[in-house]
């Protein structure tokens, strides 16, 4: 996941916890990732797997009791311990984010206007009427028709998908470095979400914005991914470009992932095997020993309840598994049982 | 907008009617003939058949309805029995005293019921919430007119600051006027502005934690536009909605709070016709309020409207 | 897709039944306890007053008036009669808990109903809505004014008063939870399965709002007993020489320069009812709160 110039986003061992009533809830554990100058990296995992609090957690959008350690750094600067007031500073103008639900997101008695407005009038020092202007011009930017009359409308007066499209245009306004965008898909119509994805990498190409996209829709980091990252109950289990990812999976569970995915394909898809995982996902208040997704892995044998797997280097990425061999090659969990693979 | 507002009319005139029904039949419910009620001193027979045919109780009850509203809308609610004064000369008299009671009472509990409100969601779980908290307790529990009696008794009496009874119109000093009114104000408010700080309380802590807060947490603004320009906005639905919902019992604390300061208001006039019988004051009184609490609420849901853009522009509430 | 996103399992609660849940959570707020310790103490003195009572509320002493607390024989000392006056609290906080109780269970007996039915029946909703709207035009001290000019002021007339103005208040809660339950599946199933609507009402919709009627009777009562001392110190509730706390406060008003402390006592004895049900009421519902605490 290196490239030549230094990320923008560097993400270095990153861990959230919650104190609980019934103990310590590790919602993230050890993750690192590197987003790169205009690339858009998908990060993929069931629901409750840490990867919304991964993302909230980086500019520090956490609730008091989180208890976040490792290392964030957005252009060099570190964001994890930062001071509240330098964190503002970096909220909305390097680093923006766009949530699930754009009914619930936008706030319901502010016209759309004003709450773009709002960015670049904190930000950039704007008035209110260069503000609403410039508000405008994003409005259009990403894809709103008629703008002029939008920016004066309120949000319950627009569809599911223009509310998104307002969201993203308020994340933009100020031109952030890094875009977070966390499940921006999963509340719209089937028919909507693809102009959202649009829309998305669209302003990547214009506008040199790397994104961080979070979502369990993995026809989204299909479509619009260079690089993918799979997360399973606080962990990256592997990384990866999305082609070699999606040509050749190495870890079990995003095998097991891959092969749930419905595909366009007709071919492919009659000949696909679902892997079924039939157990729930374990509790993050008190995840199994060794390799976390050892209690679904078809492939689990003695040593991944003793042994965490370390992470083996595959081209840019890797994959955590005792299973993957040296040269990148991983078990395939639908004909393999660990005794072959071992020998 | 335009039908949300005919709906709210039509309902309120409805309403209003209904009210109006309910005095009419409490009124022929009174015990005794109603002419000799209305008589006041002179009882002669032809008086008292002077007035049969003045308020037409000869005639048919919905004829006597019709009239009975004829006379009610011109602002003729007859003329006290004890003083022979006409009931809407009093009242002129005694209902800006009121008004300015309950006005002065809903700013006071309005500023301090919102203000402690947004302050306990804000330090949630800190000292400041659990003192807020115990004073809105406190305030919902305590009986107002005993506090006003204390008040009397361990402020105006012993301390002399402020006059322990009596009033002056506000156009004669205003200065005056202030100084007799706002100890009563103070009582009056408390009571309100603790309901008010629970409800805003709870509405600050389901809006602090919504959706469009964390936006703008994310979109990097502070603490203070974060919680007045997005959470507090929204909350304020539903204050709005308490105070109108509420008004009732605002106009019973008025007349309680008068009566203990001898505040010359609507509600001192209502307890005295009480105890004197003198039922052409208290239906003008039963009527004006029911009115006074519809036309009010009314007016409460067309600011409910300009605070809320969904009813403003669609007419559906929220 | 679809079969890994399970959502996360609940962790173990769901053997226990809501009620053992409720209670264990009451137990363990020291509010409840407390408010809970100190109304069972208020009602079983209010129930064993007239024979707990050192003397009797009538017997007066012309020879002591205006005692003093702590006067040997009166403890909370004597009023403008030498009455004593620690009975007569005991027996006002009687009167009070009374016309609490009447005007609740008035409210109830007229709101249950006719909340569940604006909640059930779309028809009867906005003919109740006016209903409500009418209650609410009347304010309980001009409901008592005017039951006071009809019918004279009595303990009874004062709890009708209160009564019906917390009826709106009733129909509301009842109205939004059985909106809340028509649209849960085990209603639509027993609508499927042919039961009248009387008894989906009856067997599926009451059983379930009583935690919401239950929470609104505890916060109900307190705002009766401040209205019967209101009405009563106005003189349009309890009569004298009936003991009231309220009508006491009415003659401390009048004595107030020779006997300050007369003032002070009853308006205690309200406000320490008033507020041990409102923190009951405040505990109840966070304990009945199925999203967990939320004080």
């Amino acid at each position: 996941m290196t490239t030549a110039s230094a990320p923008v986003l560097e993400i270095r061992d990153l861990s959230v916890s919650f104190p609980t009533e019934t103990g310590t809830v590790s919602a993230v554990d050890g993750v690192s990732l590197d987003l790169a100058a205009g690339e858009i990296v998908g990060m993929v995992g069931e629901s409750g797997c840490g990867k919304s609090v991964t993302a909230m957690s980086l500019a520090g959008l956490l609730p008091g009791s989180a208890r976040v350690t490792g290392s964030v750094r957005l252009d060099g600067t570190q964001l994890v311990g930062a001071r509240e007031s330098a964190l503002r500073r970096v909220r909305g103008r390097e680093i923006a984010y766009i949530f699930q639900e754009p009914m619930t997101s936008l706030n319901p008695v502010l016209t759309v206007g004003r709450q773009i407005g709002e960015v670049l009038q904190v930000h950039e020092r704007m008035s209110r009427r260069a503000a609403r202007a410039r508000a405008m011009e994003l409005l259009t930017l990403v894809g709103i028709p008629s703008a002029a009359q939008r920016v004066d409308n309120y949000p319950h007066q627009l569809s599911g998908g223009m509310r998104q499209r307002v969201m993203i245009a308020m994340a933009v306004a100020c031109g952030p470095k890094v875009l977070v965008a966390d499940e921006p898909t999963t509340a719209l119509d089937v028919t909507v979400q693809a102009g959202i994805l649009q829309v998305l990498r669209d302003l990547r190409d214009r506008l040199g914005t790397s994104v961080l996209i979070i979502t369990h829709d993995l026809s989204a980091v299909e479509y619009l991914a260079d690089d993918i990252a799979v997360m399973y109950l606080g962990q990256l289990v592997e990384t990866g470009s999305r082609e070699r990812i999606f040509a050749r999976p190495a870890h079990p569970y995003t095998q097991a992932l891959l092969s749930a995915a419905p595909v366009a394909d007709p071919v492919r898809q009659r000949h696909r095997q679902p892997v079924l995982l039939g157990d729930d996902l374990p509790s993050a208040l008190d995840p199994p020993s060794g390799c976390r997704f050892r209690t679904r892995c078809p492939l689990a044998f003695d040593r991944c309840a003793t042994e965490v797997p370390a992470q083996t280097a595959i081209g840019d990425g890797m994959a955590a598994c005792h299973l993957v061999r040296p040269d990148g090659t991983g078990p395939d969990v639908r004909t393999a049982d660990p005794s072959e693979v071992l020998s | 907008m335009a039908r949300y507002l005919l709906t709210r009319a039509w309902q309120s005139a409805l309403t209003l009617l209904l009210s109006t029904i309910v005095v009419f039949v409490g009124v022929r419910a009174l015990p005794g003939d109603p002419a000799l009620a209305l008589a006041g001193e002179d009882r002669s027979p032809e008086a008292l058949e002077a007035i049969r045919r003045h308020y037409g109780l000869d005639q048919p009850l919905p004829v006597q309805f019709a009239q009975y509203v004829e006379r009610m809308a011109q602002g003729d609610f007859g003329v006290s029995i004890r003083t022979g004064t006409p009931v809407s000369s009093m009242l002129t008299t005694a209902l800006p005293v009121t008004v300015e009671l309950s006005v002065l009472a809903i700013l006071i509990a309005a500023a301090l019921g919102v203000g402690a409100g947004v302050l306990a969601a804000v330090r949630r779980g800190r000292p400041a919430e659990w003192l807020a908290n115990g004073l809105a307790l406190i305030g919902l529990s305590v009986p107002h007119f005993w506090l006003g009696l204390l008040a009397i008794l361990y402020l105006s009496v012993a301390t002399g600051l402020f006059p322990a009874s009596g009033f002056v119109p506000i156009l004669e000093d205003p200065v005056d006027n202030l100084h007799h009114i706002v100890l009563p104000a103070v009582i009056l408010g408390t009571g309100l502005a603790a309901i008010i700080m629970r409800q805003t309380r709870s509405a600050m802590l389901d809006s602090l934690s919504s959706d469009y807060v964390r936006t703008a947490k994310a979109k990097g603004l502070r603490p203070r536009a974060v919680i007045t320009r997005h959470a507090l906005r929204n909350s304020l639905i539903v204050v709005v909605t308490v105070v109108g919902l509420q008004l009732g019992g605002l106009i019973s604390g008025a007349v309680v709070t008068e009566q203990i300061f001898g505040l010359p208001g609507f509600g001192k006039m209502t307890i005295d016709a009480v105890f004197q019988r003198d039922y052409p004051v208290i239906q003008a009184v039963v009527l004006l309020t029911a009115a006074a609490y519809i036309v009010i609420n009314f007016f409460v849901d067309l600011l409910y409207s300009v605070i809320d853009p969904r009813i403003r522009v669609t007419g559906d509430p929220a | 897709m679809s079969v890994l996103t399970v959502p996360m399992a609940e962790t173990g609660t769901a053997s226990i039944t809501r009620r053992t849940r409720v209670l264990r959570r009451l137990r363990r707020n020291p509010l409840a306890v407390v408010s809970f310790v100190v109304l069972a103490l208020a009602g079983v003195i209010a129930l064993l007053s007239p024979w707990l009572a050192p003397y009797s509320v009538d017997q007066t002493d012309f020879a002591r008036t205006f005692a003093p607390p702590g006067t040997a024989g009166h403890l909370l000392g004597t009023d403008d009669l030498g009455r004593d006056v620690l009975s007569r609290i005991m027996l006002g906080a009687r009167a009070s808990l009374q016309v609490g109780l009447l005007a609740v269970a008035t409210s109830l007996v007229i709101g249950v109903p006719l909340g569940l039915a604006a909640g059930y029946f779309r028809a009867w909703d906005a003919v109740i809505s006016r209903f409500t709207d009418l209650l609410l035009a009347f304010p309980f001290l001009i409901m008592a004014v005017g039951l006071a000019a009809i019918r004279g002021a009595s303990l009874g007339n004062a709890a009708v008063a209160i009564g019906i103005a917390q009826i709106p208040g009733v129909i509301r809660v009842v109205r939004s939870d059985t909106l809340r339950l028509k649209s849960l599946d085990f209603v639509a199933a027993a609508v499927v399965d042919g039961a009248s609507d009387l008894w989906v009402l009856a067997r599926h919709i009451l059983p379930n709002a009583t935690s919401v009627i239950l929470v609104q009777a505890t916060v109900a009562i307190p705002a009766a007993i401040l209205g019967e001392a209101v009405l009563s110190f106005l003189g349009l509730g309890i009569q004298p020489p009936a003991p009231s706390l309220g009508t006491m406060l009415a003659t401390a008003q009048q004595f107030a320069a020779r006997a300050p402390w007369a003032a002070v006592l009853p308006g205690v004895v309200i406000m320490g009812l008033a507020l041990a049900f409102n923190v009951f009421g405040d505990a109840l519902r966070d304990a009945l709160d199925p999203k967990g605490d939320r004080r």
